[in-house]
């Protein structure tokens, strides 16, 4: 990974590339071996914590990370977490959570930290290849840690490798890592934690988001994550999909239509809308083959986090704690793994439990909270907030459903916890001549354009218009100052009901755009090698079953990037061709990871001189 | 006993054993192959870097392999699939007094069995090479007609070709027993049952010896391993296989050889002093600082190259260096065409034709007395190893 600097020049090659006629020879320098008891891979929520662990116990531990900074994807998330405040930072913005671990790593003297250096390879000897800035070193360990998190699964469709087309990780770290706002409207493919969080980030940078898709007939996220999207006026296509993108070099339109429960796409439900960006989000997959390759090596190694299995990053935390311990006592360190971390993890990693029927409450006072939360997930932040301990969750299972009862003083500490903006305070008697009540609401766009004296539309939970509300003062939530709560005064009847304002107006797009051609022979399966679907389809029809042999002769996975995003892609191909992928030979995974200069290896240029 | 369903039966569907079963197809004969690996070329094929040259000191090679460019060289314009040939050469630049000796010494050899060589001097093997360290280059030797092939493709169309001319394939079923009766070879036995022929050719590469244990037969085939490595495409700029015949700095290596492909990918390997004998083909953390620093001493402007793989395979040895082309004369119908000591590619395609002809017709394509040269029941211990591997 290249770091963009200010005076680079950075252009995209037209075929290949010459290789600079450069004959001097250059003094070559040594290959650093660094031995070390645990070498873990990847400086995220599972990573770090693992280190902390071991760091504790006085483990002489190797962090390593590909990027600059250690956080690994909590350095994209910018919204508040869930979890319990106790266990998992719940309440807590994930670049704040990066910040606050990464200081605890400061703190640990037998915890070595390589940031922007990337695990390449694992050798048969028990090594580990490693290239980045300092240039390429070996890491000979006695316990592996592996967690590199996960990559996101490609979706294949007409147009689906035009410039524009992101993954939804990729446009988050764009967005909230290197504050790059790189469109103006955009579409969403897929309705789980991550492309519905993507679209609320995208609307915070004053991104137009035009809508978002999902195959099946319910968003697989958090429903609090969908409501916030529906709420500021973003369609959500339930049972939609996408059939194409187009545009002239770069996107410029894509077509979505209704699918039928078998997934297919309905004939005459489609629509195209003008979009600059599409966000692909159809879910992770663990990055676990160093693992795997070290496994066989026969080194002790464990994974931890997204590489052990795809969950919230407050479960990663867990995860890499509990593994931190776990490794520690497999090289004979005594210690314990306390019993309740185990059940925190389960609880934190567990699918959203059954959704309840909403139904506004009967006002209990004069001045109470609305909290919207309806289906059971992982989280206790409105609990803690309360001063009056008002707020209880029934039961000892923060998965359970927050209620009210009590006292309320309007502090509105809930309102500001809340990670799902979920919760509002309502004020009765506010203007009884007038017949108005005062709704607080938590916002988090930009607040310029709220003046006091405005009128704006309000919406219910689930976005839909409710009626009209005036801006009476806007001001810092207490201890979140990037969460803004609007006072809105309201007719009383429409008191309980306000959740929010709109801030968008729903597009419905352009009816018609050419039926379904989603399976279209042309589609790009490999874009290293740009292999389409239609050689890949031809290859299985004349009864190839090794993808080994896809290498040979189509050349599927043997480019740069070895396979990561075609392979899975592939295999859907086998299944829509009736074929058993477990029937299917995977293909033979060599190293590397990334493409290495060869200067590295021979130990050129270490310091100063780039490639 | 009823008539055997197939003519003859391959061991093996890769460097070898694709051509063989091939070639005796066209000889018009009925051909089952059996492999161990799920499809063709699954073994050492896909290991091979690709080089195709008739630059060998041993006869047999040399003809062998004249016979495999002749047959790669004409591949696409035969049968249209395009197996990444190219007509680049192969060259020995030479650095030292001693190989200059060596290698002019065996020039009149290589000429008189028709191969197409020369000495050029330092600024024509710049030329052939832009960019080679010009410090105390003497010269090298080049053959023009030498070249390239990908062996991923050509193992493809061979075998395209090889099922178009009836041949059948039994993937994923390792051969447990040979069957025979008075001293004659029946067929196979695998996991997925018996096959009857009266020609039976072990063509198992680095499993030959394990095949010919099936029967108490003890061939001379013992694996060592080489890393191979491959770069990212960059645009065309030498055309040549290089080999490097110094022995490396490093106290490691004998010789080093690469090549830029068909897609413009540097792909390389090395010969380690002391082999490293077995079947492992894991990848070691030895091998690419160890190349880097040969390749860039060679071509400075190498060090700018993106290396994107690495991977190592077997070279089934035998203990002259030579390979093994017979039939077996204790089990009749029993054909080896085994330890190409990791030229197994370049070879495949002379082999199968020899082989083929051997079986079918009774002599060989190439000179009798060459391929007799080449015998299973030569002394392994009388010749010392070959002057060029």
């Amino acid at each position: 990974m290249t770091v963009v600097r200010p005076g680079m020049k950075v252009r995209s090659c037209e075929g290949h590339p010459v290789l600079p006629p450069r004959d001097d020879l250059p003094p070559f320098g040594e290959i650093e071996t660094i031995e070390t008891e645990v070498l873990v891979i990847g400086g995220g929520p599972a990573g770090i914590n693992a280190a902390l662990e071991l760091g504790a116990l006085g483990i002489e531990t190797l962090l390593v990370d590909d990027k600059q900074e250690l956080g690994g994807k909590l350095t994209l998330q910018t919204h508040p977490f869930f979890g319990s405040r106790d266990d998992c930072y719940a309440g807590i913005r994930g670049i704040e959570i990066a910040r606050i671990l990464t200081g605890k790593l400061a703190g640990t003297p037998s915890v070595r930290v390589v940031t922007g250096a990337t695990a390449v390879g694992a050798f048969h000897d028990r090594m580990v290849g490693m290239y980045g800035e300092g240039g390429y070193f070996l890491v000979e360990p006695r316990a592996v840690v592996v967690a590199c998190g996960a990559r996101e699964k490609g979706l294949a469709f007409p147009g689906c490798d035009l410039p524009g087309v992101y993954g939804a990780g990729a446009f988050q770290t764009l967005l909230n890592r290197d504050l790059v706002v790189p469109t103006d409207r955009l579409f969403i493919v897929g309705g789980g934690n991550v492309g519905l969080i993507a679209g609320y980030h995208a609307i915070q940078a004053g991104i137009r988001v035009v809508g978002l898709v999902e195959a099946l007939p319910r968003c697989g996220g958090y429903k609090v994550h969908a409501d916030k999207l529906h709420r500021l006026g973003v369609p959500i296509h339930t049972s939609h999909t996408v059939l194409r993108a187009q545009g002239d070099g770069r996107l410029e339109r894509i077509t979505i239509a209704a699918v039928d429960e078998a997934l297919r796409p309905v004939e005459g439900t489609e629509r195209s809308f003008d979009v600059d960006t599409l966000l692909i989000a159809v879910g992770l997959t663990p990055i676990d083959e160093l693992a795997a390759k070290l496994s066989r090596f026969h080194v002790r190694t464990f994974t931890c986090g997204d590489s052990a299995e795809i969950a919230e990053a407050s479960a990663a935390i867990f995860s890499g704690r509990i593994t931190g311990r776990t490794v520690a006592r497999e090289l004979g360190y005594e210690v314990e793994i306390p019993p309740d971390w185990g059940r925190t993890q389960e609880i934190l990693r567990s699918r959203p439990g059954a959704v309840v029927e909403w139904r506004d409450p009967e006002p209990p006072g004069e001045v109470f909270p609305v909290i919207r939360c309806v289906e059971e997930i992982p989280c206790n932040p409105c609990v803690d907030s309360c001063p009056n301990r008002s707020i209880a969750i029934p039961g000892d299972s923060i998965m359970g459903l927050p209620v009210f009862s009590g006292e309320c003083s309007g502090c509105l500490k809930c309102v500001a916890a809340c990670p799902a903006l979920a919760i509002t305070i309502v004020r009765r008697g506010h203007d009884p001549q007038r017949g108005l009540s005062l709704v607080v609401v938590p916002y988090e766009l930009d607040p310029a354009g709220l003046r006091e004296g405005l009128a704006v539309a309000t919406v219910d939970m689930n976005g839909e218009a409710v009626g009209e509300g005036t801006v009476v003062r806007v001001r810092k939530a207490p201890g979140d100052p990037k969460r803004m709560l609007v006072s809105l005064e309201v007719p009383d009847a429409e008191a309980v009901k306000v959740a929010g304002l709109r801030a968008l107006e729903a597009e419905e797009g352009a009816w018609g755009g050419g039926a379904a051609d989603a399976l279209s022979d042309e589609t790009i399966i490999c874009r290293c090698e740009r292999v389409t679907a239609g050689e890949v389809r031809a290859e299985i029809r004349a009864g190839v079953t090794d993808m080994n042999t896809l290498k040979a002769t189509i050349r599927t996975g043997m480019g740069a990037c070895g396979g990561k995003t075609c392979t899975e892609l592939i295999l859907r191909l086998y299944r829509e061709e009736g074929i058993d992928p477990s029937a299917v030979t995977r293909p033979t995974d060599r190293p590397f990871v990334a493409e290495v200069p060869l200067s590295a290896f021979a130990g050129i240029g270490k310091k100063g001189e780039g490639r | 006993m009823s008539r055997p369903a197939y003519d003859a039966i391959v061991i093996g569907a890769g460097s070898v054993g694709l051509p063989t079963a091939y070639f005796l197809a066209l000889e018009g004969w009925k051909v089952l192959v059996v492999d161990r690996e799920r499809a063709v070329g699954q073994g050492q094929n896909k290991a091979a870097i690709g080089g195709v040259r008739a630059t060998h000191s041993d006869p047999a090679k040399i003809t062998l392999c004249l016979k495999s460019i002749e047959i790669f060289s004409t591949w696409k314009e035969r049968y249209g699939d395009d197996i990444g040939w190219i007509e680049g050469g192969y060259c020995f630049p030479v650095y030292r007094e001693i190989d200059q000796l060596k290698l002019k010494a065996l020039l009149p050899i290589q000429k008189s069995f028709g191969l197409e060589i020369d000495w050029y001097g330092p600024d024509e093997i710049g030329r052939l090479i832009p960019g080679i360290n010009p410090e105390g280059l003497l010269g090298g030797t080049f053959a023009p007609r030498d070249g390239q092939v990908s062996p991923l493709k050509a193992s493809a169309a061979l075998w395209k070709e090889a099922r178009a001319r009836g041949c059948q394939f039994r993937f994923g079923e390792q051969v447990t027993d040979l069957l025979h009766n008075g001293g004659r070879i029946e067929g196979v036995r695998t996991p997925g049952g018996s096959y009857h022929a009266p020609v039976v050719v072990n063509a198992a590469g680095a499993q030959a010896l394990e095949v010919g244990r099936l029967v108490g037969l003890e061939i001379p085939v013992l694996p060592d391993s080489h890393e191979a490595g491959i770069s990212a495409p960059m645009q065309r700029f030498f055309d040549p296989l290089v080999v490097d015949i110094r022995p490396g700095p490093e106290g490691r290596t004998t010789n080093f050889y690469f090549g830029q492909n068909d897609r413009g990918q540097v792909i390389f390997c090395y010969t380690p002093i002391d082999p490293i004998t077995g079947m492992n083909r894991s990848e070691t953390s030895e091998f690419m600082p160890v190349i880097a620093r040969r390749l860039i001493e060679l071509i400075p402007r190498l060090r700018n190259m993106m290396i994107r793989r690495v991977w190592r395979g077997l070279y089934p040895m035998t203990p002259d260096g030579i390979i093994i082309l017979d039939e077996v004369r204790e089990l009749r119908g029993l054909y080896l065409a085994v330890g190409m000591c990791g030229q197994g590619f370049m070879l495949g395609p002379g082999v199968g034709l020899n082989m083929a002809r051997f079986i079918a017709r009774g002599e060989p394509d190439i000179d009798r007395g060459i391929f007799d040269s080449v015998g299973f029941y030569r002394d392994f211990n009388a010749r010392r190893s070959e002057a060029l591997r």
